[in-house]
């Protein structure tokens, strides 16, 4: 005789029902969050695939360093701050589900208002960063005859009353500090080439491996076994740094280079921007990716607001469940997941 | 007419809800995972400051391993977020699939477009000819 195996009912789907037992509400919420991660998903793995797909790409620590209230530097300090205000405000939404399943109408109004105001204070915050992001640096970036530079220090000469003092039409400058944003590439001579020709290993193409990058020696000057000079070509993959004052030795050339630079960006628009002017898709990249991340908080806000009237005007108490406060706490909850992963493909990686 | 795809609605919604002493426990929960998202972003930023791409080099495999530490830490909370405070994992088994499959799928397929896919692209891009 064959086996019977017994089965627990309430384990066996037979029509007459949803077979996941979820309202048809709850699980098209779930699904509709499938397909919005996808959108997010195109959009990340776009900016993977083009921030890889090029030599040079802007470090967050060094683009995202200012926080309000503050001159100080802060790298990624405020963006943290953004992330903890985010998940706090996922708490209290949880926290307003659960008091949802007492059907403790004074606990859902608390917590759900609390949920309301974190995500009004991340949508501020956001803007905040958008208009620091788009004004830029004191400075800016410049193109030198060496590449583009980010302008990290500029300091002027005053006299005894406080005042700049003039260089023909220009302020005198008293001392400069240029970083070589673009790890593009730059001619090493000198003491410093020679140096680093005959020190320097060797790859397995032959290039030189520096402390800058990668070097090819151009302008030999001399016989095989005794180079007396020579000009590098580095491929700089890292940041380079020069900054001298009025008094030091190299001043002459760090001044002529910020002199003569042939253009200037600030701030950042869609078309450049000064903190990768090799890779203007960064900006873009920027806009798009917490643009569109902003817009889902904010409409998040809006309905957890409408909701939020709703239980004050006693909707749900009638009908007997929260599940309304639930159902807008998934779409709560996925905007902060999807934070959690522009936060790491954005801002840390 | 009542549509046969919706009648049990409501029923299906009272049965999430539950009593105080379960609520407690419930809370004590998320308090838990409040904690534990809270140290992992703490822990992220201070290696995200500590240990920089350019002091590390882009191509070493010291960054690899920071970007793989960002990567599984970035998987690790956003399961705490579904699991418990989207509560999926009280969900039944088919339905949990049904959402965390394709995530999954997805997430393994960006990794790889980021990081295998591009480099391809950028060592043909590199290439002399």
């Amino acid at each position: 005789m064959a086996q019977v195996e017994e089965v627990d009912k309430s384990l066996v789907w037979a029509g007459n029902g949803s077979p996941f037992r979820l309202s048809y509400g709850k699980q098209f919420m779930w699904f509709f969050l499938v397909s919005d991660a996808l959108t997010f998903g195109g959009l990340l793995t776009a900016y993977g695939f083009a921030r890889h797909s090029v030599d040079s790409w802007p470090v967050a620590e060094k683009v995202f360093r200012a926080l309000p209230f503050s001159d100080g530097d802060w790298p990624l300090i405020y963006v943290a701050l953004m992330t903890f205000i985010l998940i706090i405000s996922s708490v209290t939404m949880v926290l307003a589900v659960e008091a949802g399943h007492r059907l403790d109408k004074k606990g859902v109004t608390k917590w759900l208002l609390a949920t309301v105001l974190g995500g009004a204070i991340f949508v501020g915050s956001q803007a905040w960063e958008w208009s620091h992001f788009i004004h830029g640096s004191h400075h800016g970036a410049v193109l030198t005859e060496q590449g583009w530079a980010y302008v990290a220090g500029l300091e002027y000469q005053y006299d005894e009353n406080g005042h700049v003092l003039m260089d023909g039409h220009d302020p005198a400058i008293q001392s400069l500090r240029l970083q070589f944003i673009d790890g593009g590439q730059f001619m090493m001579s000198g003491a410093e080439a020679l140096e680093a020709y005959n020190t320097a290993e060797r790859n397995l193409d032959g290039k030189l491996i520096l402390e800058n990058g990668l070097g090819v020696p151009v302008n030999i000057v001399g016989s095989d076994d005794n180079v007396t000079s020579v000009e590098l070509l580095v491929e700089g993959t890292i940041y380079r740094e020069m900054e001298g004052n009025v008094d030091s030795e190299n001043w002459g050339e760090l001044l002529s280079l910020y002199e003569g630079a042939s253009s200037q960006i600030q701030g950042a628009n869609l078309t450049e921007n000064e903190y990768a002017p090799n890779a203007p898709a960064y900006a873009d990249f920027f806009f798009f990716i917490t643009g569109f991340h902003g817009f889902h908080v904010f409409s998040g806000v809006v309905i957890n607001l409408l909701i939020l009237i709703q239980v004050l005007r006693g909707v749900y108490d009638k009908r007997g469940h929260f599940e309304m406060v639930e159902k807008s706490g998934l779409y709560w909850h996925f905007v902060d997941l999807v934070w959690v992963f522009v936060f790491t493909f954005f801002y840390l990686l | 007419m009542i549509r046969d795809d919706l009648y049990k609605d409501a029923e299906y919604a009272k049965s999430a809800n539950h009593d105080e002493e379960h609520g407690r426990e419930i809370r004590k929960k998320i308090t838990k995972v409040t904690i534990i998202l809270t140290l992992i972003t703490i822990l992220e930023v201070g290696v995200g400051i500590v240990l920089t791409r350019p002091m590390l080099g882009g191509e070493s495999w010291s960054w690899f391993g920071i970007k793989m530490f960002y990567i599984i830490l970035t998987v690790v909370k956003a399961a705490y977020i579904v699991l418990v405070f989207m509560h999926l994992g009280d969900e039944r088994k088919n339905f949990r699939w049904v959402i965390l499959a394709p995530y999954i799928l997805f997430i393994l397929y960006l990794l790889f477009i980021c990081i295998t896919e591009s480099t391809y692209i950028l060592d043909v891009m590199r290439a002399p000819w």
